[in-house]
C-alpha cells in the first residue's frame, strides 16, 4: 500500500491520552432527557408525540421532515413533558424543538425486529431501515446515512472503495479509537453491510498511526476479509476530512463541486458503521452515541456511552464535574467543534466530544495585524490562500474572497490554528458564507414579491381594461349617433 | 456564562508576531556581534542608535494614529531598525541613522497603514533613499580594525556625532565598489578581483563593507534558524542566489575579463543578507511558494543586472524594491493549486477507467 | 526644440484622437447607474418612498433627490448598499437592523379586505368579514396594509431567528 498524504495540514497536541487509556462508561439514566427535532443536516423532524404520552425506548418520536432529514426516536422510556423550544446545541443562543422526555427509570424497549441474516435481504429494503433508524453521520456533519447510501447505489460507475474512516484527527477526541479498539467486530459487520447495501468492490478502513491498538484489533476483526484493508495514515490534522483522506489513501482528488461517489469512494465513519450494525443486526434505531468528555477543566476525562438527549452538564458531571471554570464549553474537537452558549444542551448524534477547555488550552489573545506571513498558505490543506480570504471578507467584497478559494474551504481551522497573529480566520469565512446565503435568500425573496407583484398590477390592469371595456360597449351606440349628428350638423 | 460567539478553532500553536520577529532577530545575533567586534565602538554605537530611533518613531506614529503603544512589543520596528543597522556603513553619523529610520518606519511603514500594510521593505526603503540622497556617506565603509579597542568612546561619539572626518588608512571601498571603480578605467576584472576580493574573508567577514552584511558564514547560520524554525522557506534564499550565480557565471563565462564570477556575487555585498534577511520579509513578499520562486528570482537578476551594468556598485535594496512592487501581480497570478481543481481553477476530472 | 513640439503635438492629436473615439464606441444611450440602482430596489412598485415606483425612485436617489434611505421594504441593508453603490454617507439613526413584516392581530381583525386590496404582492390572504392572514414569505414589508388598516392592527414585527436564517456576525477585531 503506497501513501500520499495531502497538502499543507497542521500537528496540533494530541491530548488523546487524557481519556484514550480509560474503557468506554456507560452512564447512569438522566433525569430528563431533551432529544432535538434538528440533529441532523436538513430540515427538522416533525414531532409525532404530544406532551403527557408514554414512550418507549426506540419508539419514533420524530418522523423526518421535508427534503433532506431524518428520523427521532425515544432514547429510554418516559413520559413527554413537552414539545417545546429548548436552548439548541448552537453557538447562537436560539431555541429550537425538541422532545422533553421525563425518564421512568425502567429502560422499556418497543419489541425490535432481529434479523437473522440481513446478508440475504433485499438491499432497497436494508436501506429503508438505516433511513427509519435516523442514522446520520456520525463524525461531525450528521448527514443522513441513509441518503449517502441510495446514492451511492444510484451513483452510475458504481463504488469502487467504500473507506470507513477512522482519522479521528480532531485533539482530544477518544471515541472512535476506544470504538475500535472495543468493538471492533461491529464495526466491521457494519462496514460489510454497507459494502453490500452500495455493491462496493472493497473496504478500506483509513486509521491514523497514532491508533496502535486500534490498528491491530481492527486488523485481528477484519482478518477472515480479504476485500477488507485496514489502512495506517500518518498523523496529520485535517486527516479525518473525507477529502484528504481520499487523497491519503487512493491518490485522488474529490473534483471541486463533485462528491466523493465521483473518484469512486463512498466514506462513513467507523461510528456510523458501528451505528448501521446495530440498526441491522439487532433493529435498534440510533438512540445513543459513544462521545469524548474531556479538556483540560473536566477532572475525569472519559469516553462515555451517552443518550442522545442527555444534558451536557449530566455528562461532565459522571466525569466528576469540572475542576476549575472552564473557559469554553466545545461541542465536536477543537478544531472544528462548536461553542456552547452553556452546559444546558442536550447531546446530539453528530457529536463526538464534550470539552470543557480551560483558559491556557484555548490560547486566545487579541488578534493583531496581519504580517502576511503565509503560514496560512502553507497550513491549508485545501491550496486556498486564507489571508486574502480573511482581507476580503473583512472589507465585505465576497466575490473576491470567492476568487481567493472561499467556496473551497472546508473550516478545518489549520490557517487559524497557525496564525501568529490570532485572526480569526475561520471566523471571517463563517461570516462571509453566511452573509452570501443570506443575500442569496434576500435576492430570491425579492425576486418572488417582484413576480407576485407584477402580476398583481397585470392583473388590475386587465381589470382596469375589462371595466373600460364594458363601459365602452355600454356607450358605444351613443358615438355612434353623435357621429351621425356631427354629420347632420355638417 | 456569557454568550461567546466564536468560531472554532478552540486551540493555537502559541506562535505570535512578536515571537516571530523575536526569532529573525536572534537568527542577527551572530552577524551582528561580528560586525561590532571588527567595526569596534562606533559601529556599536550606530546600531544602538538606529534600533533605538526605529523604536522612537514607531512610538511616535502609534502616538499620533491613537493605537495602543503595547503594539510596540511586537518587535516589528526594532527588527526594521536592526536590519537597517545592518545595511549601513558602520561608522555611519548620527543623522544618516536617525533619518533613515525615519524614512523606514514613518514613510516606509506607518504611512502604508501601520505592520503587515506597506508594500516596500521599510528598511531597504531607507537604505535606498539614503544611497540617492547621500552617496558619499553612504559608501564610505570604514575597515574593520585590527584590534576592538582600536577606537575608545570618546573618539566613537565624535566620529558618529560629530562627523570627524575619518583617516584614510581608516576606510576603503567595498569588493563590489572597487571592481565597478576599475572596469570604468578598462582594467581587467580577473586582475582586480585578484587584487581586491578573497573568498575565505568574505565567508568569514573579515573585510569592509556594511556592518552586517560581511560575514556570508555568519548570515547563513541565521538563515540555518530561520529555516528550521519555519519563519521563513528555503524557496526565496535559493532561487535568489541560485539566479545570481548562474546569471554570473553565464556572463563570466562569455567574458571573464568584464564580469565577475558566481562565487564572487554570491558572496559580496549584500546578497546573503538579503536573500535570508531582506527579501524574505514577510509582510512584502509574495504568500505562495511558486510565487516566492518567481520573487526570489527577480530580485537575484534585477540585482546583477544593477551591479553590472547600472550606475550603482551594489543592487540589492534596488532590487527588492523593485520586486516589492510586483509582489501583489505575484500574488495575484501565482496562487497555489486547490484541490479538486486544476491549475487554471477548473474541476478536476478523471478519465473513467 | 522642433522635434519636442513636434512630438508634443503628435501625441496631443492622437492622444485626442483615441478619446473621441473610444467615447463615441462606448457610448451609452441610458444612465446605466440608474439600472443597476433599479435592480437593487424591491421591484414592488409600493409607493412608500412617495415616488411613482422603483425606477423613478432609482433615478432620484442617483440624481441625489432622494436620501438612500427612502425604501422601507429594502431596509437597512438596501439603504447601505446604495449609500456603498453611490459614494454617500448614510444616516441609519431610525432604521430597524433586520427587515420587518406585516403581522395581523387576529383579535383585532374585521376582516375588511382594506389591507389586501392595497398589497403589492397579494401577501394577505382572507375573504370578506373573516380574519387575514399574511404569507410571510410573500410581504415586502413596505407597510401600505399598516397605512390602510381601520382597526390599526397590523404590527410590523422582525422574522424570529431560526437555526436556519441565523448566521455568523462579522468578527469583532480592531
Amino acid at each position: 500500500m503506497w501513501f500520499s498524504a495531502f497538502r499543507g495540514g497542521v500537528h496540533p497536541d494530541g491530548f488523546k491520552e487524557l481519556s484514550s487509556q480509560l474503557p468506554i462508561k456507560t452512564l447512569p439514566l438522566p433525569k430528563e432527557l431533551r432529544v432535538s427535532l434538528r440533529q441532523h443536516a436538513g430540515s427538522e423532524a416533525i414531532p409525532v408525540v404530544k406532551a403527557g404520552e408514554r414512550v418507549l425506548k426506540g419508539q419514533l418520536i420524530g418522523r423526518p421532515g421535508e427534503g433532506l432529514s431524518a428520523a427521532v426516536h425515544a432514547p429510554t422510556s418516559g413520559i413527554v413533558t413537552a414539545v417545546e423550544e429548548v436552548l439548541a446545541a448552537h453557538p447562537s443562543g436560539i431555541h429550537s424543538k425538541a422532545v422533553v422526555i421525563e425518564v421512568d427509570g425502567k429502560d422499556e424497549a418497543i419489541p425490535t425486529v432481529a434479523t437473522l441474516d440481513p446478508f440475504t435481504m433485499d438491499r432497497a429494503e436494508l436501506a429503508q431501515r438505516v433511513s427509519e433508524a435516523g442514522i446520520v453521520g456520525m463524525g461531525g456533519a450528521a448527514f443522513p446515512a441513509a441518503v449517502k447510501l441510495s446514492a451511492a447505489t444510484r451513483s452510475k460507475d458504481g463504488i469502487e472503495t467504500l473507506m470507513i474512516n477512522g482519522g479521528e484527527c480532531e485533539p482530544y477526541l477518544t471515541a472512535d479509537d476506544r470504538l475500535m479498539r472495543e468493538r471492533a467486530d461491529q464495526i466491521i459487520l457494519g462496514a460489510r453491510l454497507i459494502q453490500y447495501i452500495i455493491n462496493a468492490g472493497r473496504i478500506a478502513i483509513a486509521i491514523e498511526d497514532n491508533k496502535g491498538e486500534a490498528i491491530e484489533a481492527m486488523r485481528a476483526a477484519a482478518k477472515p476479509y480479504s476485500d477488507i484493508e485496514v489502512v495506517v495514515v500518518p498523523t496529520r490534522y485535517p486527516m479525518g476530512s473525507a477529502k484528504q483522506m481520499i487523497q491519503a489513501v487512493t491518490g485522488k482528488e474529490v473534483p471541486a463541486g463533485g462528491r466523493s461517489s465521483d473518484v469512486g469512494v463512498l466514506m462513513h465513519n467507523v461510528a456510523t458503521a458501528y451505528a448501521i450494525a446495530q440498526c441491522l443486526t439487532r433493529g435498534e434505531p440510533l438512540i445513543s452515541r459513544i462521545v469524548t468528555i474531556s479538556g483540560g477543566a473536566v477532572k475525569r476525562p472519559q469516553n462515555v456511552e451517552a443518550l442522545i438527549g442527555t444534558p451536557i452538564s449530566h455528562l461532565v458531571e459522571q466525569c466528576g464535574g469540572t475542576s476549575d471554570t472552564p473557559d469554553r464549553i466545545i461541542l465536536g474537537g477543537p478544531m472544528m467543534g462548536v461553542i456552547m452558549p452553556s452546559t444546558d444542551v442536550p447531546l446530539n448524534k453528530g457529536s463526538a466530544g464534550v470539552l470543557a477547555l480551560n483558559k491556557r488550552e484555548v490560547a486566545a489573545p487579541a488578534a493583531s495585524p496581519c504580517i502576511r506571513c503565509a503560514r496560512c498558505v502553507d497550513a491549508c490543506p485545501m491550496g486556498l490562500v486564507p489571508l486574502e480570504m480573511a482581507n476580503h471578507a473583512r472589507a465585505q467584497d465576497f466575490d473576491g474572497a470567492n476568487d481567493y478559494g472561499l467556496k473551497d474551504c472546508i473550516l478545518c481551522g489549520s490557517c487559524a490554528y497557525v496564525c501568529p497573529s490570532h485572526i480569526p480566520l475561520v471566523h471571517y469565512f463563517q461570516y462571509a458564507k453566511g452573509e452570501q446565503s443570506a443575500q442569496k435568500a434576500t435576492a430570491k425573496r425579492s425576486d418572488y414579491t417582484r413576480e407576485l407583484s407584477d402580476a398583481k398590477r397585470e392583473r388590475k390592469e386587465k381589470e382596469a381594461a375589462a371595466k373600460a371595456a364594458a363601459k365602452a360597449a355600454k356607450r358605444k351606440p351613443k358615438p355612434a349617433k353623435k357621429a351621425v349628428a356631427e354629420e347632420e350638423d355638417e | 456564562m456569557a454568550l461567546l460567539t466564536i468560531s472554532s478553532p478552540h486551540a493555537h500553536d502559541h506562535s505570535s508576531v512578536s515571537r516571530v520577529m523575536l526569532h529573525v532577530c536572534l537568527a542577527l545575533v551572530p552577524a551582528t556581534a561580528l560586525g561590532f567586534y571588527l567595526f569596534g565602538l562606533p559601529a556599536i554605537l550606530m546600531f544602538l542608535l538606529t534600533v533605538g530611533s526605529a523604536i522612537l518613531w514607531e512610538s511616535v506614529c502609534l502616538k499620533l494614529m491613537g493605537r495602543s503603544q503595547s503594539r510596540l512589543w511586537d518587535g516589528s520596528a526594532m527588527l526594521t531598525g536592526w536590519l537597517l543597522a545592518l545595511s549601513l556603513p558602520p561608522w555611519a553619523p548620527w543623522w544618516l541613522a536617525l533619518g533613515g529610520t525615519f524614512v523606514a518606519i514613518v514613510i516606509g511603514k506607518q504611512l502604508y497603514g501601520g505592520l503587515g500594510q506597506n508594500i516596500f521593505n521599510p528598511a531597504m526603503l531607507a537604505r535606498v533613499a539614503l544611497l540617492i540622497s547621500f552617496p558619499l556617506q553612504m559608501t564610505t565603509w570604514a575597515l574593520p580594525l585590527d584590534s576592538f579597542t582600536d577606537v575608545g568612546i570618546g573618539q566613537s561619539f565624535s566620529i558618529i556625532f560629530g562627523g570627524a572626518p575619518l583617516a584614510d588608512g581608516m576606510t576603503g571601498a567595498t569588493a563590489l565598489g572597487h571592481l565597478k571603480t576599475e572596469l570604468s578605467t578598462g582594467a581587467d576584472a580577473q586582475q582586480v578581483l585578484a587584487e581586491s576580493f578573497s573568498a575565505s574573508r568574505a565567508i568569514l567577514g573579515t573585510t569592509g563593507g556594511s556592518l552586517g552584511e560581511t560575514s556570508a558564514l555568519l548570515l547563513l547560520l541565521g538563515g540555518a534558524w530561520l529555516l528550521i524554525m519555519r519563519i521563513i522557506s528555503w524557496h526565496i534564499p535559493v532561487s535568489m542566489m541560485a539566479s545570481v550565480v548562474i546569471m554570473a557565471a553565464i556572463f563570466h563565462w562569455i567574458d571573464p575579463s568584464r564580469y565577475g564570477g558566481g562565487i564572487f556575487h554570491l558572496l559580496s555585498g549584500g546578497m546573503v543578507l538579503g536573500a535570508f534577511f531582506i527579501a524574505t520579509d514577510l509582510v512584502t513578499s509574495p504568500s505562495s511558494k511558486s510565487g516566492q520562486l518567481v520573487f526570489g528570482a527577480g530580485c537575484g537578476i534585477v540585482d546583477f543586472i544593477i551591479r553590472t551594468w547600472g550606475g550603482f556598485p551594489e543592487g540589492m535594496g534596488f532590487a527588492v524594491l523593485f520586486m516589492n512592487a510586483l509582489t501583489p501581480l505575484i500574488d495575484l497570478y501565482f496562487k497555489p493549486r486547490v484541490y479538486g481543481r486544476r491549475i487554471d481553477g477548473t474541476p478536476k476530472r478523471y478519465a473513467k477507467e | 526644440m522642433i522635434a519636442a513640439i513636434v512630438v508634443l503635438t503628435a501625441m496631443g492629436l492622437l492622444l485626442g484622437w483615441g478619446l473621441g473615439y473610444a467615447s463615441r464606441i462606448f457610448h451609452v444611450d441610458s444612465d446605466p447607474l440608474v439600472e443597476e440602482v433599479t435592480a437593487m430596489m424591491p421591484g414592488t412598485q409600493c409607493g412608500q418612498c412617495g415616488y411613482a415606483g422603483c425606477t423613478p425612485a432609482a433615478e432620484a436617489v442617483v440624481h441625489g433627490e432622494a436620501p438612500v434611505t427612502l425604501c422601507p421594504p429594502g431596509g437597512k441593508p438596501l439603504a447601505v448598499a446604495l449609500a456603498d453603490k453611490l459614494g454617500v454617507e448614510v444616516n441609519l439613526d431610525g432604521m430597524s437592523d433586520v427587515p420587518l413584516y406585516a403581522k395581523i392581530d387576529r383579535e383585532l381583525c374585521t376582516g375588511c379586505m382594506r389591507c389586501s386590496k392595497v398589497c403589492p404582492t397579494d401577501a394577505i390572504v382572507g375573504a370578506n368579514k373573516q380574519i387575514h392572514a399574511v404569507i410571510r414569505s410573500a410581504c415586502t414589508g413596505c407597510e401600505a396594509c399598516d397605512n390602510a388598516c381601520p382597526e390599526d392592527c397590523i404590527d410590523m414585527q422582525p422574522d424570529p431567528m431560526t437555526l436556519d436564517t441565523w448566521n455568523w456576525p462579522k468578527p469583532n477585531v480592531a
